[in-house]
């Protein structure tokens, strides 16, 4: 029992596990379905790009992995969520589409019909998801407005701002050099290689720069950061910046995947994706200590089980009510009342013992 | 000493003036830009101030729940998708299976009841954010609507449920009636809904003031602490509230069915930031323990002025009905910065 | 004072994981009668009160209400206010939202016969309760229209009203000022006629003796005894608080100290902190450990966060090394090479969640910003120097901080501040809960930095402590600063100045 205890006190232990168990699940399925049982794990080389179920999972779980990292932060330094990251993806994805093709026109097919280069739309795009992180994380820091309320602001704002900018009409960017960043690099899928990539960034500012540990003393004891000497109203406000920054990126890969501004239907849901991420990645929502690599691999857990909910034929729509169960069951299990419960269980029974002892 | 300060006392009185201010110099505005002159296009009639409350019935009543659940510190985002099921419940019922209505409104409010057990069993009972509580709850009601049935239903079976949506209670009195072009004389009209959401209002006004459970939601958002030392059950009435709320937004939901007639997946969105936005226009903090159902009211009023102004402005319409969510959003925004002032001027002054 | 007993414990006795908070305490309750409790923090006074009310499980003793002979056990402060025992805390416990009437009746309004609120009844007898009580305000207005000490006095009205026989007052008077105490006491002696027995829990000497007839003192969890007040004169009763028989005091000479720089490290004029601290003068020589004394809750603490911007300072200014400081925020403080170690080391000191190798970096790393990450390498240098100088006992650098013992959680953060290699250093309470070796180790630590040339504010509730360590004490009471005490330095001069007052 030892050993079993020691291995669920990692922390890597509960993401890990999740994916084991939906790898067990697809394999059982196609077996059931008379398909090869290791379909999943196939892999090959069609057109000149990688073809598979994980990759597929590594493709589309991008933007929710993106999100992920930006999030984990968010909730390590001020305890509580970003609900706008979703909103804010769609803003930003808009707002590119609208700068690169002007005010009111819904097409372009032509480089020459471009009003700006690709690359200031994207970087606007970027920056106008950073200027809403700014905008979140004023409030949250400086405010003190609780996370999510401040954060409903844009949840419902964004989205519809989007919306005019884009003058309630989809923006289309047929241009193979817009489509790049949703489609494939070499053989592999361009988002996969920017999630890799804003990852890696990440690691290494957090590797580089003392900030993983400012964030994580903000959230777990702001006096003592206080009295130790940091500012924990500017580390909050730069923990929403990142988040929302991070928001832009997949904000524009999503955008660069349908090659147009869908204001209505560019990351819908993904903030639930984002949470359950950082939950399942072993992250307390209650803020403090993080590990970005759990919150990275609860991404693609909940894009694997995403993918596999769609494979016994759940509609996308549907999908969100088995991610809010399991986003409840996750913090049912994290709640002080139910832990304080386990926690009075076990010390009853290691008293029984102890008095059997005794006798 | 004499511990009188006259002055600190006025600030949630000054939030709601500023609030009714608003309503008034919104209609006016309005009125006089679309009632008169070169854009007359008939905001000056009377029909078109009951139109506010004929289309924001479901509102009006989600957010007098909304205001409960403030009041006790929590919040509910979980309104908007609750809506849409109960509209999907209803369509599909009605339409597809032929169930009669006399069952599935019951059923409905049933269905609120339960959810709302949930969510605050969740939130009293084991102390879980309510954000988070109810977000999910918002992706489970939204996913469900999905998983009965991803197409719009309209109702068209004739039964008791469409006759009574149809039904036009004219204004006593033939108060406010013009005669139109044709010639025919029009008297103003409310509907159902209408009357049931002032009657909610009504309701939840006297439960707040007069009954022990309503002071104990005072009491919870004053200091949940105090209040468990003062003898209140503080989980039980949390518990309460929340059903109260989903209670609340189920006959909202009927009553936004009656005045929209179909399902769909995509109903009501955005509508938990309009309820959440005009209980915080209306005054009610979102540190809870101050508001009322009539401040609430007024800011539902102040969103429906706006919907209106926007229906009225042929450059907006074509925007579709996104301009409405930017400006709630701002008022909101708006708002809760002047809470913050106000607080803070508070804590100075003591 | 030959009335009737109404509430006795007899030989309370509980224990928390690894601490003795109470052993065998007795204490008596006299109708009509304002009784003192007193003893320094970590006395047990709380706990006895929270042992009272139902708070804290007790694991051996009897509490009497009254007469009966059976004993009572309170489970739940509303239990206790069933059995009569009610309490007013230092923070109000009402909803400042609710207006005066309601916080006076609520849960127990009066009701129709539809069980809705009769709320005219309500207000006419909250009125006619205020009237009773003598408190002049509105009872339709909400609370939070009124002064701390006008809750405070409505709070003792839900209390009396709740029919209560014994009325305990934690730490009433901490927020008030004097024309306020006033008013409480006189509603306090009020009470007291109408025969209630009051239990008056305090750090303030002067209001002990403005207003009890009878005082307990408790020191270390165990009864030192019961007096009456005119048998106790405050001398004494600082004495039987701090453990010190007084006509035993050996007059401890402090040790030569070696040359006192001339220069000044600070210079601190008229600082001022909201009501906790009066407008003071401090000036520190480098090389100079200056001790900070008087009973807890004097202000000490809150004196030396003044100074390091852990609680801004309203008024004054403050020089340091000879030229203006302006400190808006801790950092600043450490900018100018101050330190602080603060003495609540849970809520302020560590960061549980994080390893003691960052812990022990922290200010340094915050001092150097958040971009110009200190090298791995070299953080583990300096943790593993300080865990060795320091001799903390901790399994690796990186275990958490939260699974060292008290001790060498209070190492980490001494450690915290020496890689900072401060000019100034705050040590508030540095020796609570340490074992004497380790004691005496901080003591030579701090006489060490003086030699080196640096500052050092030094707070501890010892005294002895005080006196080996400090070139000077400076000493407060109810937050000012009453006095220096540079020459003859001794126990008995020393506790003079602390109990202060009437010892003519």
């Amino acid at each position: 029992m030892n050993w079993l205890k020691r291995i669920v006190k990692k922390p890597l232990f509960l993401p890990l596990f999740s994916v084991f168990l939906v790898l067990i699940i697809n394999v059982v399925y196609d077996a059931v379905q008379g398909n090869f049982a290791l379909e999943f794990f196939r892999i090959e080389l069609k057109e000149g790009a990688l073809y598979g179920r994980i990759i597929d999972i590594l493709n589309r779980g991008s933007e929710a992995a993106i999100l992920a990292i930006g999030m984990t932060l968010a909730v390590s330094s001020s305890a509580g969520t970003d609900i706008s990251v979703g909103s804010v993806m769609s803003l930003s994805g808009s707002l590119c589409c609208m700068l690169l093709a002007g005010f009111g026109v819904t097409h372009v097919r032509e480089v020459s019909d471009l009003r700006m280069p690709i690359f200031v739309g994207v970087i606007a795009g970027i920056g106008v998801a950073g200027l809403c992180g700014l905008f979140n994380g004023f409030l949250v820091a400086k405010m003190k407005i609780q996370p999510m309320v401040a954060t409903l602001i844009f949840f419902t704002a964004g989205r519809a701002i989007g919306l005019l900018l884009t003058n309630n009409k989809m923006v289309y960017i047929h241009l193979e050099q817009f489509k790049v960043f949703g489609g494939k690099l070499w053989i592999f899928p361009t988002p996969t290689v920017i999630a890799a990539l804003c990852v890696a960034v990440m690691a290494v500012i957090l590797r580089i720069t003392s900030l993983g540990t400012y964030i994580q003393s903000v959230g777990i004891n702001p006096r003592a950061s206080r009295i130790a000497g940091i500012n924990s109203v500017a580390i909050i406000m730069l923990c929403y910046i990142i988040c929302g920054l991070f928001a832009g990126v997949a904000g524009i890969v999503a955008t660069s995947r349908i090659y147009s501004a869908d204001s209505n239907n560019i990351g819908l849901n993904l903030e639930l994706d984002a949470i359950l991420a950082v939950a399942l990645g072993g992250n307390s929502l209650g803020g403090g200590r993080f590990n970005l690599a759990g919150s990275i691999i609860g991404a693609y857990t909940i894009q694997a089980i995403t993918t596999t909910m769609y494979a016994l034929g759940v509609a996308k729509a549907q999908a969100p009510v088995y991610k809010a169960i399991i986003v409840l069951l996750i913090v049912v299990v994290q709640s002080p009342v139910v832990k304080a419960y386990f926690a009075r269980r076990r010390a009853q029974k290691e008293g029984a013992l102890a008095f059997a002892g005794r006798g | 000493m004499n511990g009188m300060k006259k002055k600190s006392l006025n600030s949630h009185t000054i939030l709601l003036m500023i609030t009714v201010g608003l309503f008034i110099l919104l209609y006016a505005f309005g009125y006089f830009m679309y009632g008169f002159g070169d854009n007359a296009k008939g905001f000056e009639k009377m029909q078109t101030f009951l139109d506010i409350f004929r289309t924001n019935a479901a509102l009006i009543c989600i957010a007098c729940g909304m205001t409960c659940v403030m009041l006790t510190g929590g919040i509910d985002i979980s309104v908007g998708s609750l809506v849409a099921l109960d509209c999907m419940i209803l369509s599909v019922g009605m339409e597809n299976n032929g169930i009669s209505p006399s069952l599935l409104v019951p059923f409905v409010l049933i269905i609120g009841i339960v959810f709302g057990a949930v969510q605050g069993y969740l939130i009293g009972y084991l102390q879980i954010q309510p954000f988070i509580v109810t977000m999910a709850g918002m992706f489970f009601a939204r996913g469900m609507t999905a998983m009965i049935c991803t197409d719009q239903v309209n109702i068209t079976a004739q039964n008791w449920f469409k006759e009574l949506a149809a039904v036009k209670i004219s204004m006593p009195f033939e108060l406010g009636a013009v005669v139109n072009k044709r010639g025919v004389k029009m008297v103003p009209y409310v509907n159902i809904p209408v009357i049931v959401s002032l009657v909610v209002v009504i309701a939840v006004f006297l439960m707040l003031r007069y009954t022990r459970t309503g002071r104990s939601m005072y009491a919870v958002g004053g200091n949940q602490q105090s209040a468990a030392l003062m003898g209140l059950n503080t989980k039980r009435t949390k518990m309460i509230t929340y059903i109260l709320s989903s209670f609340l937004c189920s006959i909202g939901g009927i009553c936004y069915c009656m005045n929209t007639m179909c399902g769909t997946t995509t109903q009501a969105l955005g509508l938990e930031m309009k309820a959440i936005s005009s209980a915080v226009i209306g005054g009610t903090l979102l540190t809870g323990g101050v508001g009322n159902v009539f401040g609430s009211f007024v800011g539902v009023l102040i969103n429906g002025t706006i919907n209106s102004i926007v229906s009225f402005n042929a450059d907006l319409t074509r925007l579709g009905g996104t301009v409405p969510n930017v400006v709630s959003a701002f008022l909101l925004y708006v708002f809760i910065m002047l809470q913050a002032v106000f607080a803070k001027l508070r804590a100075r002054k003591q | 004072m030959s009335n009737e007993v109404i509430l006795s414990m007899r030989g309370i006795s509980m224990t928390f994981p690894g601490v003795r908070a109470l052993s065998d305490v007795d204490f008596t309750l006299r109708s009509g009668e304002i009784h003192a409790l007193m003893g320094e923090n970590g006395a047990g006074k709380s706990t006895l009160i929270k042992c009272l009310t139902g708070v804290n499980d007790f694991e051996k003793g009897e509490i009497f209400m009254g007469p009966e002979r059976r004993p009572i056990r309170n489970h739940s402060t509303l239990e206790a206010q069933k059995n009569g025992i009610s309490t007013v805390y230092q923070e109000v416990n009402l909803c400042p939202n609710l207006s005066v009437a309601e916080n006076l009746f609520i849960g127990r309004e009066p009701l129709t016969a539809l069980h809705t609120i009769k709320r005219q009844a309500m207000v006419k007898r909250a009125r006619e309760l205020m009237k009773k009580l003598d408190i002049n305000v509105d009872v339709t207005q909400t609370l939070d229209h009124y002064s701390i000490a006008l809750q405070q006095m409505i709070a003792i009205a839900r209390a009396v009203d709740m029919e209560c026989k014994v009325l305990i007052l934690d730490e009433p008077t901490s927020s008030l000022d004097d024309n306020e105490v006033e008013k409480l006491f006189s509603m306090m002696r009020t009470l007291r006629d109408e025969g209630i027995g009051i239990i008056f829990v305090t750090h303030f000497l002067e209001q002990v003796y403005a207003v009890c007839d009878r005082i307990t003192v408790l020191r270390n969890g165990q009864l030192v005894g019961e007096f009456e007040i005119s048998d106790l004169p405050r001398l004494k009763l600082v004495a039987a608080m701090m453990g010190k028989d007084f006509n035993d005091l050996a007059s401890i000479r402090t040790k030569e100290k070696t040359e006192i720089s001339p220069e000044l490290e600070i210079e601190a004029r008229g600082l001022s902190h909201e009501r906790k601290i009066k407008p003071f003068d401090l000036d520190i020589h480098k090389g100079e450990v200056v001790g900070l004394t008087g009973l807890l809750g004097s202000g000490r603490s809150e004196l030396a966060r003044t100074i390091y911007g852990a609680d801004r300072a309203q008024t004054g200014t403050l020089k340091v090394d000879g030229k203006p400081a302006k400190i808006k925020a801790p950092i600043d403080a450490m900018r100018l090479g101050m330190g602080l170690l603060p003495d609540d080391r849970k809520a302020e000191g560590i960061v549980e969640d994080l390893s003691v190798r960052e812990n022990i970096i922290l200010a340094m790393q915050s001092l150097a910003g958040v971009v110009k990450r200190i090298p791995m390498d070299k953080q583990m240098e300096i943790t593993k120097k300080f865990i060795e100088l320091l001799e903390i006992k901790t399994p690796s650098t990186e275990t958490l901080v939260k699974q060292l013992s008290g001790g060498n959680q209070q190492k980490v953060i001494i450690a915290r501040w020496l890689a900072t290699n401060p000019d100034f250093l705050i040590l508030d309470e540095p020796t609570r809960g340490i074992d004497v070796g380790t004691k005496t180790e901080i003591q030579k630590l701090v006489i060490q930095l003086a030699e080196e040339g640096k500052s050092v504010i030094f707070i501890s509730s010892e005294i002895e402590e005080m006196l080996r360590a400090c070139n000077r004490l400076a000493v407060l009471r109810d937050g000012e600063k009453v006095g220096e005490l540079t020459e003859n330095l001794t126990q008995e001069s020393v506790m003079k100045v602390i109990a202060g007052g009437e010892q003519k």
